[in-house]
């Protein structure tokens, strides 16, 4: 049920995101969704592409140490309260989001947001309960 | 007016001094060879007895001490005095495990006190001064000894310790301090504090005398400026007292070594031999009077030269520069010693690799200690706050080791530069 999400570890200094951004398109690898956390001193780069394990094959051949982590893809309704249905089932499941960020893709009228959910397996059935499912690779046009 | 404790020491001539060295070095290796079995095991491996020691010129001749040999022998093992004859210890600042206790007899504490009284005098002290002491006491040797000293030239002593800014400024103000002592950096502090409270009218401050830290010539002149008073360094180290091993006078171009109860010597820190004077290189001191820690040439791993230039405040003990840098890679970071190989047993323990780097500075005045380390595979998370908490527990267990805060900082694998043969683990960017 869950899509890949690559976790980059960048140092918090000019040029990193361009230069990490650079090697990916250099191997004609389509981003779909990019989020920052960061510190004063580093930060984590969480992006989901279109072909994850070639990503991953360039991006540890440059030398960066990153991880695959399970996210789930959920769409919503691209409205005015499209997205808080979504976090009231969370809510009312009491399940905790770690973080969450949209991706770029836009499709008949949904737009997507990324979840990463510490308890996935509840959160996917509590959507099913709901009548939602997550996104699966074939809609998002994920290699994977 | 004179500013001497001992004149008849303090401006001794040449031969003087010589013929109390000779005579008292003698003297000091039979006192060891009889009570530290420690010491005269090095001496029968090099086959030496006492009776090889005739004076200075076989000085050469004596193994050296050094700190491991302290840490080795620690507790009792360099004791030169039964223990119904010591009154007090005292102890390097402290680094996990590494301690180094020292042993005064009341006799020691009477000519380390004599040694800091020398100091304040030479600062321009008498009776009629009022000296604030805001040095830390305790384990470390800086407040008891300047208050001993203190005592001695009869000054009037307020025993401050360190620490609680607003106490110090108080006393300053309200008792007229006229004589401050304690780490330069504090110095500084303590006058910026007088100035943000617009306290510069009241303060009737003359000098101060500044040491366990190094220091430079700017932040002297910074130090004077802004309490407009003459600023004095003191060098010491609790091996072979405390602070008044050396101190400096009006001239204020170098310390003035109180040669009656130490030896200097400058030695090669590779080769161990001994340089011509005016030489830069390691400082070695043997003590010739102390009774319950008698070291037998000590090495400091200080940096400096010594000079017999004739000095102006008419003193014509030999005078050593400020240190200039360390012989090993310890780090004297707010006032307690660091040493990388410490950072990376921690660092090790903890899953990190031993590719790091150490960057010193000084913000504001005090010491700033950072630990650059490669982030890994293993401790990387796509979760902020795991990695956090991991950066948390290194800060910890650091602490725990070190006894200071330093900061982490995770950085890219292979961003730190590894080069050919020895490795560049420390940037000290103090500018000392």
């Amino acid at each position: 049920m869950s899509v890949h999400q690559i976790s980059v570890f960048l140092e918090n200094r000019a040029g990193q995101l361009a230069e990490i951004t650079k090697d990916v398109a250099d191997a004609g690898i389509d981003l779909r969704a990019i989020s920052i956390a960061e510190t004063t001193d580093y930060g984590v780069l969480r992006m989901i592409v279109d072909d994850a394990e070639k990503a991953t094959s360039i991006l540890l051949s440059h030398g960066y140490i990153l991880s695959m982590t399970p996210v789930v893809v959920v769409a919503v309704p691209d409205a005015p309260g499209g997205l808080a249905p979504v976090l009231g089932i969370l809510a009312e499941g009491n399940i905790d989001i770690e973080y969450m960020y949209s991706l770029f893709t836009h499709k008949e009228g949904k737009a997507y947001m990324v979840f990463r959910i510490s308890d996935e397996e509840a959160f996917v059935s509590l959507l099913e309960q709901h009548g939602m499912k997550p996104a699966d690779k074939e809609e998002l046009d994920l290699k994977q | 007016m004179s500013n001497y404790y001992q004149p008849e020491i303090e401006t001794a001539s040449r031969e003087q001094i010589l013929a109390l060295q000779n005579e008292r070095l003698v003297k000091q290796v039979q006192h060891v060879w009889d009570n530290v079995p420690y010491y005269r095991k090095k001496m029968e491996e090099k086959g030496l007895t006492p009776a090889d020691i005739q004076g200075l010129d076989d000085l050469h001749k004596l193994p050296f001490l050094s700190k491991d040999d302290l840490r080795e022998a620690y507790p009792y093992g360099l004791l030169g005095a039964p223990i119904k004859d010591c009154v007090r210890i005292h102890s390097t600042s402290g680094t996990t495990g590494k301690r180094v206790v020292a042993f005064y007899t009341q006799h020691d504490i009477d000519l380390w006190e004599d040694c800091c009284a020398r100091a304040i005098m030479a600062a321009g002290g008498t009776d009629e001064d009022v000296c604030q002491i805001a040095y830390g006491y305790g384990l470390f040797t800086g407040g008891s000894g300047m208050h001993g000293g203190s005592h001695k030239v009869g000054c009037l002593t307020l025993p401050m310790s360190s620490g609680n800014t607003d106490r110090q400024l108080q006393f300053m103000t309200d008792l007229g301090a006229t004589i401050l002592c304690c780490t330069p950096s504090y110095a500084l502090y303590l006058a910026e504090s007088i100035h943000e409270r617009g306290l510069r009218d009241q303060i009737k401050l003359k000098a101060g005398i500044f040491g366990a830290e190094a220091w430079s010539e700017e932040m002297r002149h910074e130090i004077e400026k802004q309490l407009g008073i003459k600023a004095y360094d003191i060098y010491g180290l609790t091996e072979t007292s405390g602070p008044g091993v050396a101190f400096e006078c009006s001239e204020q171009t170098g310390m003035h070594i109180n040669e009656d109860h130490f030896i200097a010597e400058i030695i090669d820190p590779d080769t161990g031999e001994v340089l011509p004077e005016g030489s830069k290189g390691e400082l070695v001191f043997t003590s010739i009077t102390k009774e319950a820690f008698p070291l037998l040439r000590y090495r400091t791993k200080d940096i400096c030269i010594l000079s017999r230039k004739k000095c102006s405040c008419g003193r014509t003990l030999v005078k050593m520069s400020k240190p200039m840098g360390r012989s090993d890679d310890m780090l004297i970071v707010k006032g307690v010693n660091v040493f990388p190989s410490q950072i990376e047993t921690v660092l090790l323990e903890q899953g990190y690799p031993a590719n790091y780097q150490i960057i010193v500075d000084r913000v504001n005045h005090s010491d700033t200690l950072e630990v650059q380390v490669e982030m890994t595979p293993e401790n990387f998370s796509d979760s902020l706050a795991k990695i956090n908490e991991m950066e948390k527990g290194l800060i910890d267990a650091l602490k725990t080791m070190l006894g200071i805060y330093a900061k982490v900082k995770l950085v890219a694998p292979k961003s730190i530069a590894r080069s050919e043969g020895k490795a560049v683990r420390i940037i000290d960017k103090r500018k000392i």
